[in-house]
């Protein structure tokens, strides 16, 4: 059926002849029609083109010269020459099946969508999403209500004390018994922040995120805020990631795939890996400044600072093909519940089985720096940096910690709040350098997975770098306005 | 007034130097024209033994020469729908018409346009470098000039590179479409068919739209 369909759509004359020399000259096995690789080829595709390279080595220098010559036969780019055919043929399709009424009245669905993409309506709807969507339903529901069922009920009195029981009774050695459930133990810490708080964070996340795009916000979103992420080197497409990145950086960070050049990639990576907090570390920081209003202003106003700056900065420096934002902007319709939750687990299913051997990686990654001692070195090097910013040297802890996971580390210093011993403004400094500082050992890993060794490491390197002194600079600036948080 | 055919040899040396590189041209078969000794007594062409040079003067009147030839050619193509096979005719006849200040109005009806239809530049007169256009004198301008709820069809694509345009293609902004403007701050909002598509103003300006009412 479709074979004889694609047949139907014939070129002029001069294309059809190159077109027939191609096929001829195309031997491989594809699983493409040779008609099909001919069309491609004459569209210089570049994964056609490489793919001949293989397979056609012989033919290589005729076919690219028929290429060339069918190239210079037309005075557009042959993608426009088909591109125009396709559509004349697929317009001529629609008209004889398609009639469209005569609208009388703007509809509801339009007028909403107007007021979405009115830059000053639109910007209120965002706030009102992040949060209803982010705060109340993410931040309050998942990751508060959720996750303290998870990790109170199911693995605090269930799933912990079985597994304790059952390796100390099976395992004799203590050594590979702290592997397993010791105080950062594969199941104690891994398996459990990976099911009890990152899975019912995600999952509200996820839910929520899905509702958002099956309404046919985020192509709005994109719009209105293109012309803002041009001047940070990135196209309103990438705001997908970076909303994403509120719910976890490490997803986001995978995502940042969809972004059409290296150059925005790499802008977006860092930017996730430096200012975008991801929802469990903004659970934290919120009961951390959650009764201190001004500490939260200025929290927020430090990181989307930092955010603008470095982005501005690192659009400046980066060489490479500036970004350009083309959209399509979906009709708005009401979600379905059933798109929504299949949309939900399938993504859930994938991230869960990507995040967690990275978890049970950093389980195995303390526990040999435990042992090993290099964890103790590790945190008495980060109490220096700790101290200059003008926090105690137990603070170290909470930030060698936060590298493992992120909230972990400011669940650190929550401890150290409650116990008296930070100021209001030693808490500000402490969150935005935190926020700042190195992502969690995931994300790193894959800003390496994605972005190669040598630029995740030296974005690493930079972060740290520039985490603290921001950390110093805000300390400093807060003390000689003798603004007390 | 320079005689047909001297304008005629006029753009073949300007697009033989300028266009395809050389330097000078052999005489070959014109030797004997009139025309020649007409260009060489006003200053525009200098001739030695075999060759003919362009000089600065001539330059000059041969690039308008060739700014009238393709937005002749553009507005037969894009307003008069003049068919491809006699346009090159008609065109060199047209030309003609478009005497200074006339190739300037035609210039701006047309948005300013980069290149003829069969993609070759146009050189850019006075009136595209001072951009004060009058609504009235719309006919063909880009999608980024347009003023919202501005209708018309797509007129053809300019764009810096091949990756641009087959974005364009690909969300089926193809010649022959049409098209209304929804929207321009902060991104453009247009509307194709059934379908509505933002982009950036760099994209908007690489689509050039002939108006409806």
């Amino acid at each position: 059926m479709l074979e004889r369909f694609a047949k139907k759509i014939g070129y002029d004359d001069p294309l059809e002849v190159y077109l027939s020399k191609l096929q001829a000259l195309v031997y491989g096995d594809y699983p493409l029609s040779r008609r099909s690789i001919a069309l491609l080829l004459l569209q210089e595709d570049k994964d056609v083109l490489d793919l001949i390279k293989d397979k056609e080595k012989e033919r290589l220098d005729e076919i690219l010269k028929i290429v060339g010559e069918a190239g210079a036969h037309y005075s557009h780019p042959l993608t426009y020459i088909i591109g125009q055919r396709r559509q004349e043929e697929a317009n001529r399709i629609c008209d004889a099946a398609i009639s469209f009424k005569e609208r009388q009245r703007v509809t509801l669905r339009e007028r909403l969508s107007k007021v979405l993409m009115n830059p000053f309506t639109g910007g209120p709807i965002l706030l009102f999403v992040l949060y209803y969507g982010l705060y109340k339903f993410v931040g309050t529901f998942g990751a508060g209500v959720l996750v303290d069922f998870m990790e109170d009920k199911v693995f605090g009195e269930y799933i912990s004390p079985f597994m304790i029981n059952l390796v100390k009774s099976t395992l004799p050695f203590k050594l590979l018994q702290d592997l397993l459930i010791g105080e950062y133990g594969i199941i104690t810490l891994g398996v459990r922040y990976a099911m009890a708080i990152i899975l019912p964070i995600v999952a509200t996340f996820f839910f929520a995120f899905a509702v958002v795009e099956d309404t046919g916000y985020l192509p709005r979103l994109a719009m209105l805020i293109d012309q803002l992420f041009k001047k940070i080197g990135l196209s309103g497409r990438a705001v997908i990631p970076m909303v994403l990145g509120l719910g976890c950086d490490t997803m986001a960070t995978m995502v940042t795939r969809t972004l059409p050049t290296k150059r925005e990639r790499i802008i977006a990576t860092l930017l996730l890996a430096l200012a975008i907090p991801c929802s469990a570390q903004m659970g934290v920081i919120l009961a951390l400044l959650g009764d201190n209003p001004l500490g939260l202003v200025v929290w927020l106003g430090v990181i989307i600072l930092v955010f603008l700056v470095v982005g501005f900065l690192a659009a400046k420096i980066m060489p490479g093909e500036l970004p350009t934002f083309y959209m399509e902007i979906p009709p708005l319709r009401l979600p379905h519940l059933s798109n929504i939750l299949r949309k939900t687990y399938s993504r859930l299913r994938w991230y869960f089985w990507e995040i967690l051997p990275l978890f049970i990686f950093a389980s195995v990654f303390i526990w040999l720096g435990q042992i090993t001692g290099i964890f103790n070195v590790l945190v008495r090097i980060l109490e220096h940096p700790v101290r200059w910013i003008g926090l105690p040297s137990e603070a170290g802890v909470a930030f060698l910690f936060g590298f493992f996971r992120r909230d972990y580390g400011a669940a650190g210093l929550y401890d150290l709040k409650k116990a008296g011993l930070l100021s209001g403004n030693q808490l500000v400094v402490a969150s935005v350098t935190l926020t700042l500082f190195l992502p969690c050992i995931a994300q790193l890993l894959m800003n390496i997975k994605e972005r190669g060794m040598r630029m995740g490491m030296v974005m690493s390197v930079f972060i740290l770098w520039f985490s603290f002194t921001v950390g110093y600079l805000l300390n400093i600036i807060l003390t000689l306005l003798n603004l007390q948080l | 007034m320079l005689s047909e055919r001297a304008e005629e040899i006029l753009e073949a040396l300007w697009i033989q130097m300028e266009e395809q590189g050389k330097k000078q041209l052999d005489l070959g078969a014109s030797r004997d024209e009139p025309a020649i000794d007409e260009l060489s007594r006003l200053g525009f062409i200098r001739k030695d033994l075999d060759h003919i040079h362009l000089l600065e003067k001539g330059k000059a009147h041969a690039s308008g020469c060739i700014r009238r030839h393709r937005l002749a050619e553009r507005l037969l193509t894009d307003v008069f729908y003049v068919r491809k096979k006699i346009i090159d005719e008609v065109s060199c006849k047209f030309e003609h018409l478009l005497h200074k200040g006339l190739e300037d109005n035609v210039c701006t009806i047309l948005g300013h346009p980069k290149v003829c239809p069969h993609g070759k530049p146009i050189p850019s007169g006075r009136c595209c470098t001072e951009r004060k256009e009058k609504r009235s004198l719309k006919f063909v301008a880009r999608l980024a000039d347009l003023d919202v709820k501005d209708k018309g069809h797509i007129a053809y694509l300019q764009t810096k590179d091949r990756s641009q345009m087959q974005k364009l293609i690909s969300i089926g902004a193809i010649p022959g479409v049409s098209i209304v403007l929804l929207q321009k701050f902060p991104s453009y909002v247009f509307q194709t068919g059934q379908s509505q598509f933002a982009i950036d103003k760099e994209l908007a300006s690489s689509i050039y739209v002939r108006l409806t009412k």
